[in-house]
């Protein structure tokens, strides 16, 4: 039986269509996930995240802890709220998870990880902490909402107290604030302007309730994976795993090695770099009619690639994907789709910004 | 709810097949199919003259979500597809058994039609 969030009452009424997820039982789409995305890119839109997992780390030695075990370097973290994202990696440099740092204070930092792969990820920071004074607490009893659109703000802002308006109003991206009980953080994964915000589960009610009076429309997973690939924005399991490193996933920008800071995969990433880094995650945008799915091959004049992540790109209004690709691949590919090979252009990602297609991508 | 009109035929599919006034074999997804793929956007149709067995792959619908092939619930030869859908797939999601339809066939072997299934039967199919 999968779990299911405090808003599953709220799911059903706005007639969801419920799917397992990471053993939750989660919103796909409440009807047309075209038109949820839509709603995002124009408007606002709002995502029940309760699944995703909080996790504080507490104590004195906690910046420490985590500049140990996430291969981003929380030193960046330098004002309370701020957020960082990160892979944190196994030994041999694999990811085993992607992940959001908060920093609150000195004695306590918030990650959130994947719903997916809680065990693994408790499992892992536990075992990583047993050589530092900290305390690892999961937040389960949280409920979380992202609110995302170019009106998400306002909505929120007008649903917050007069007192606790303008800290939020004055946020900044990638920027948190804990108002009582609770913690707003202008976080999203739709490429959109907006709101994550983590509170109880009568909150949550209160508030996705509000945000519908609002006109804010509900969206379900399907339209945040079509969000999230159009903002370039990697799915763990997907776009990368433990057998692959960021560096060859994309995110080279998020692994600090200026300096020495020891952390755990960065001997591994080294001797990556030394040898060359062979394969690299791009975009694909499909020259034709069709669609691309992940596990498509790849055809290059420097040797086959694979798709993590494809789908149809409800503002470009063709098939986008992200492909996992020979370094030395530049410019056009062609897809095998059912033994038919189909014309794309390799992109940088992302696809779509803010509700506009990026720069070099049409 | 999935709306399963009384006068057509149905697979275990969830394809529908409606014989037309010229004998031929209209076939489209039915509510329940659309509802299951989601948006479609992508519809990979026959080609006029085609022949297929009953069970061939014969089209392709494209969600969102997913792929799903469209295996011809009756043996014949393509004669018409509605090509409407090149540019709106959508109007399965809209109207799965009106102008969603997806190609006719001239039937081969009338006799196929006595293994499908009435809406009675499907409604029962899908209450499983």
């Amino acid at each position: 039986m999968p779990k299911r969030t405090s808003l599953f009452d709220a799911h059903v009424t706005a007639n969801a269509r419920m799917v397992d997820f990471g053993g939750w039982d989660m919103p796909i789409n409440y009807g047309s996930q075209i038109e949820e995305h839509h709603a995002v890119r124009q408007g606002a839109g709002m995502f029940d995240v309760s699944h995703m997992t909080v996790v504080d780390i507490q104590g004195p030695r906690s910046r420490g802890f985590l500049s140990y075990l996430l291969a981003n370097d929380v030193a960046k973290l330098k004002t309370p709220g701020r957020a960082l994202y990160s892979c944190m990696l196994n030994e041999q440099g694999g990811v085993l998870d992607d992940l959001i740092t908060y920093y609150l204070d000195e004695s306590c930092f918030r990650l959130v990880v994947n719903a997916a792969t809680r065990e693994k990820d408790l499992g892992w920071i536990e075992l990583q902490a047993q050589a530092f004074d900290i305390a690892v607490l999961e937040r389960s009893e949280l409920a979380m909402i992202a609110i995302q659109g170019p009106l998400a703000r306002q909505v929120v802002l007008d649903w917050l107290p007069g007192d606790q308006v303008s800290e939020v109003e004055e946020l900044r991206p990638f920027c948190a604030a804990q108002l009582g009980e609770l913690f707003i953080a202008r976080t999203g994964y739709t490429g959109e302007d907006g709101f994550e915000v983590s509170l109880s589960p009568e909150l949550a009610t209160i508030f996705w309730n509000y945000c519908l009076d609002a006109g804010v429309a509900p969206c379900g997973l399907g339209a945040r994976d079509t969000l999230r690939l159009e903002a370039g924005m990697n799915l763990y399991t997907q776009d990368m795993d433990e057998h692959v490193t960021p560096l060859e996933s994309g995110l080279s920008w998020t692994v600090a090695l200026d300096d020495e800071r020891a952390f755990i995969g960065r001997d591994a990433l080294q001797q990556q770099i030394v040898a060359g880094i062979d394969r690299k995650l791009v975009g694909l945008v499909l020259q034709g009619r069709g669609v691309l799915r992940p596990g498509q091959r790849v055809v290059t004049t420097s040797g086959d690639g694979v798709i993590t992540s494809g789908s149809f790109s409800p503002t470009l209004q063709r098939a986008v994907g992200l492909a996992r690709i020979p370094q030395k691949a530049m410019h056009n590919c062609q897809v095998d789709i059912r033994d038919k090979l189909f014309d794309c252009n390799i992109v940088r990602p992302p696809f779509v910004r803010n509700g506009g297609v990026c720069e070099g991508i049409l | 709810m999935s709306d399963i009109p009384s006068q057509l035929r149905y697979s275990d599919a969830h394809d529908w097949i409606s014989i037309e006034e010229n004998g031929r074999a209209r076939i489209g997804i039915s509510d329940h199919a659309q509802q299951e793929l989601g948006d479609l956007v992508y519809v990979e149709l026959p080609t006029i003259g085609d022949e297929f067995s009953q069970g061939d792959s014969c089209a392709v619908v494209e969600s969102v979500k997913a792929a799903s092939d469209i295996y011809t619930p009756v043996s014949g030869k393509v004669t018409a597809i509605n090509e409407d859908l090149d540019a709106d797939p959508s109007i399965i999601n809209s109207d799965p058994y009106g102008g969603g339809w997806l190609f006719e066939i001239e039937l081969s072997d009338d006799s196929e039609l006595g293994g499908l299934l009435d809406a009675e039967a499907y409604t029962a199919l899908l209450d499983v």
